[in-house]
């Protein structure tokens, strides 16, 4: 991936690409087991909180309100920001914030940039932007460092090299990092492989990006939370940070980080609290960096902002909770979303993003099962979401002729006109009786045509009966037992 | 108490037998039920779907064939939660003030059928004789949108006879999910596996819930492994009695 | 830029016609009511904080105010560190003894990761979730002092413990108010990102110590 990909940019349809997935039976270990490792983890520490409803209805009135007020807390973030010694920047989309970033390294003449993990800049692409500047991006967070130096593409919010189990990753660093000929696959091993890899850059990299947790427009203060301690280096050593945000990252107060403090770990690491959380308010004598600029970024957000049914999407602290309980993502893993944000949230947050096309088929990416609003610490209805999405794709296709015309319009206009009486529904269920007889074997159908040939390439159907319910009850009760509906209790 | 069905759409087509059972127990309990003919279909696939012009007519219809009635009980956790959840937020989208009420009051006396023997009636042994072992699937609707799955279980406890087996990692989506089956049958059938695999472990006989649609993808699945493993509707195991064993 | 600025800002009213105008902005209306009153310096406060700090493998030991200095030499003895960063400010009592101190007044990078390990005091610290909290004020230097040395000796006072995470971010206000920096630490540093176990130990302090002492 070293061209120009924003990372949010859907190339394939995704049942598609989630074919290939399932295909790949290592992939699916590998994510199947460190899903249920972290569900069980996540279950246990929500558990002992006796207050964890009331954190999240917290969480998601706090959300509520900055989305209700976003230009308001936005431009109170770049007052207390500039007050405290920093620069404020605006990004219309990916490809000014980028520019805009690697505008202030090229005037520091910068060849070398550290990262932290940041989702905001896979997706606006940012390294292979700046790599167009000969800038290299040396990302510092363990999984994005297997990521990068394997060559291959983030499948997890959290955890980007989810999909790569220790035998993999020992093999990545043989082959990229110098005198690892012995090295195990014991995950402290491979982690003290990395700790030396990075060290001496941390000691002599003057400049950072990172992208932003939080930002509290009363305080002008960011919060990072991370696990490694490659945060904290990135954030105090050099004498140049660059944080990138999206708008909607902003809180109001300083007091509401008491509640994200308590919710966005549990959710995420599934712990108490994550390792280290840092937070800073512009620049400060003798104390980290000299200079600091946040860039605020748009890249479609006011547009989600815009679709009121929709909004509360932007109310999302990507913990990642909602990816694993997914039973979707659980099989698929995360590469067959083909975007930097995957999983139940990025099937409605990628389209809202993007342009019609292949991002269209993630809103159907969903049996509507639940489990990731429930795990949802901010309490986003991604089910509802999903479908109002599907919704205005169906009121977009049915604007052209082809959609309208579509096998599937057709057949759901047609049975909204059949549900429409009950004389039509009963001449159907009769119908669909003499219909499905060439298809019957036994007491099965074992394979249909058409669309339904998906349903029985693994399943039999379970053939109409002669006999409808309605049929029994008119043969059994009479008609007048069901004229009269309701009555005396 | 005057008890209205509705059976929804595909189990009237599909699984007769469900609301036959329905009927049965209910009656055996001394209610009185009574199936409102004009009833088609709630427009939960419609709505899920996307099609929101299409379900708002059915939502209309639905709302004139049953208002007039006092209970409603429905053997479909997912229809339940169309007509108790989606419906009041879709008047709400559409902000009209009499949908709103309408919606609001229908959404009241509408129940699921194991939830309304348990919660509404108080009932949680409705004298079933069913000498099989038994798994129980809770449906995403029923778990998590209704919240029933202890009604379900506790009918299941005190029926005689019966051996009820926790199925592993139950609360796991069976990969249904309406259209999703069809539209992204790949990764439907990778969830399905899972769950067949999981019924497997429990060596039990059949496996019950409180949704046919989900348990029409699982039978499926059932009838491909050919082991003899079955998959029934909850108010068929309740209706069975030992008369009705004997005859 | 400033016409970037001007854009988004136009966006994101325009999207947001359905907020009446006059609607109060802040968040002073959010439901909390969730647990935001513990007991802030109980035994059974620090005894949870003890406990929930050990989970992440942090070794705590505890002693009075008299016995720190003796505390803090035996646990360095046993660690086998002889050269330990503090900042200028360390209260006297805490200055460890029978080692090299090398004091803060400046130090380079290299320097500060060149010593076997920084002993610092805290700002608060969390029972609920075993955290120590930085606000690198008096006794705990900057930050750099508490990342580059592989071992971190923290000194809890016993009043500085709340329960809940709540108290202490309403306990940290002033000092982000104040523009400084904090730093929240629970267990030395650790990395999930190998089939999602826990791992101690990437880039900061591998080993984190924690002695609390009773005020
Ligand atoms: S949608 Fe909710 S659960 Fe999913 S990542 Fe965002 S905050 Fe976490």
């Amino acid at each position: 991936m070293t061209d120009f990909a924003p990372g949010i940019v859907v190339e394939r349809d995704f049942p598609d690409a989630a074919r290939d997935a399932l295909a790949n039976t290592q992939l699916r270990r590998n994510i199947g087991k460190a899903t249920n490792t972290i569900r069980a983890k996540r279950l246990k520490v929500v558990g002992e909180m006796p207050d964890w409803q009331e954190l999240r209805e917290a969480g998601r009135q706090i959300k509520a309100q900055v989305a209700r007020h976003l230009d308001t807390h936005l431009l109170k973030l770049e007052e207390a920001v500039t007050a405290a010694g920093g620069r404020v920047h605006w990004a219309r989309d990916g490809e000014e914030a980028n520019r805009i970033i690697g505008e202030i390294l090229a005037r520091h003449g910068a060849r070398e940039v550290l990262k932290i993990k940041s989702l905001t800049t896979d997706e606006t692409g940012l390294n292979s932007a700046l790599a167009q500047r000969g800038i290299s991006a040396i990302e510092t967070d363990l999984a994005e460092v297997i990521v990068q130096l394997g060559e291959d593409r983030s499948s997890h919010i959290l955890v980007p090299a989810i999909h790569r189990n220790r035998a993999e990753i020992r093999e990545i660093f043989k082959r990229k990092l110098a005198g690892t000929e012995n090295l195990s696959d014991e995950p402290a091993e491979l982690a003290g492989a990395a700790r030396r890899y990075l060290r001496e850059k941390f000691l002599t990299v003057p400049f950072a990006i990172s992208g932003a947790n939080f930002a509290v427009a009363e305080t002008g203060s960011v919060a990072i939370f991370e696990s490694e301690g490659n945060g904290r280096m990135c954030l105090t050593l050099p004498k140049v940070l660059i944080s990138l945000m999206g708008i909607e990252k902003v809180i109001p107060s300083w007091r509401d980080m008491e509640v994200f403090l308590q919710t966005l770990p549990r959710s995420s690491t599934a712990e108490r609290m994550n390792p280290y959380n840092s937070v800073w308010s512009g620049t400060r004598a003798g104390e980290g960096p000299e200079e600091f600029h946040l860039v605020l970024l748009d890249n479609g957000r006011t547009d989600v902002l815009a679709d009121e049914p929709a909004r509360e999407t932007l109310a999302c602290i990507r913990c990642s909770a909602c990816l694993n309980v997914c039973p979707v993502y659980e099989r698929t893993g995360g590469h067959a979303y083909g975007s930097t944000y995957p999983g139940p949230i990025g099937a409605i947050l990628t389209p809202q993003l993007n342009q019609p096309g292949p991002a269209e088929t993630l809103p159907y990416a969903s049996s509507l099962c639940g489990a990731c609003f429930e795990a949802c610490p901010v309490k986003i209805d991604i089910p509802r979401i999903l479908v109002h999405l599907r919704g205005k794709i169906v009121g977009r296709k049915k604007e052209t002729l082809a959609g309208k015309f579509s096998g599937e319009a057709i057949a759901m206009a047609a049975m909204a006109r059949i549900f429409g009486s009950a004389r039509l529904f009963e001449l159907a269920q009769k119908s669909a009786v003499i219909g499905q007889k060439p298809f019957v074997r036994g007491n099965v159908i074992p394979s249909l045509p058409g669309p339904m040939a998906g349903w029985t390439a693994m399943r039999d159907v379970t053939p109409v009966p002669k006999q409808s319910f309605r049929q029994w009850w008119r043969a059994e009760r009479g008609a007048e037992s069901s004229a009269k509906p309701g009555g005396s209790a | 108490m005057q008890v209205s069905l509705f059976i929804s759409c595909f189990n009237d087509t599909l699984f007769p037998q469900t609301g036959q059972a329905v009927v049965s127990v209910l009656e055996r309990l001394g209610h009185s039920v009574d199936f409102p003919m004009e009833q088609t279909c709630c427009g939960q696939m419609h709505l899920n779907s996307g099609y929101r012009d299409e379900t708002v007519g059915l939502m209309r219809r639905f709302l004139d064939v049953f208002e007039p009635c006092d209970v409603i009980v429905c053997p479909s956790s997912s229809c339940v939660s169309t007509v108790r959840t989606s419906y009041p937020r879709l008047a709400r989208e559409m902000g009209d003030a009499e949908l709103i009420r309408r919606t609001d009051a229908l959404a009241g006396k509408v129940f699921e059928f194991s939830e309304f023997l348990v919660r509404k009636l108080g009932v949680e042994d409705v004298g079933a004789y069913y000498p099989h072992r038994v798994t129980y699937h809770p449906t995403c609707n029923s778990l998590r949108a209704l919240k029933i799955t202890d009604a379900a279980l506790a009918l299941l406890r005190n029926v005689r006879g019966l051996e009820l087996i926790e199925l592993p990692k139950s609360e796991e989506c069976c990969g249904f999910g309406g259209t999703f089956a069809v539209k992204n049958a790949d990764t439907s059938i990778a969830m399905l596996t899972d769950k067949l695999a999981n019924i497997r472990s429990t060596q039990a006989e059949v496996c019950t819930a409180v949704d046919n649609s989900c348990l029409m993808h699982i039978a499926g699945g059932l009838s491909r492994e050919r082991s003899g493993r079955r998959a029934l509707h909850l108010a068929e195991i309740l209706a069975s009695t030992e008369e009705g064993m004997r005859q | 830029m400033s016409e970037a600025r001007t854009a988004i800002l136009e966006r994101i009213r325009s999207a947001l016609r359905d907020v009446p105008p006059g609607e109060d902005a802040s968040t002073d209306g959010v439901e909390r009511a969730f647990h935001r009153r513990g007991e802030p310096g109980t035994p059974e406060t620090v005894a949870r904080f003890a406990e929930r700090a050990a989970a992440y493998k942090v070794s705590v030991s505890e002693c009075d105010s008299a016995g720190a200095g003796a505390a803090i030499h035996e646990i360095l003895e046993r660690r086998g560190h002889r050269r330990m960063v503090t900042a200028e400010d360390l209260p006297q009592a805490f200055v460890p003894h029978g080692c090299d101190v090398i004091v803060d007044h400046g130090l380079t990078f290299a320097e500060i990761a060149a010593a076997d390990g920084v002993l610092t005091t805290c700002a608060t610290a969390i029972a609920e979730t075993g955290t120590i909290v930085l606000d690198h004020g008096e006794g705990q230097g900057r930050r750099a002092l508490t990342l580059l040395p592989d071992y971190h000796l923290c000194i809890v006072e016993t009043d500085r413990v709340v329960s809940l995470v709540p108290e202490a971010v309403a306990r940290m206000e002033p000092s982000v108010k104040a523009g400084r920096p904090l730093t929240f630490i629970s267990g030395p540093s650790a990395t999930s990102d190998i089939e999602l176990n826990r791992v101690e130990g990437v880039h900061g302090p591998r080993t984190l110590d924690v002695l609390i002492v009773r005020s």
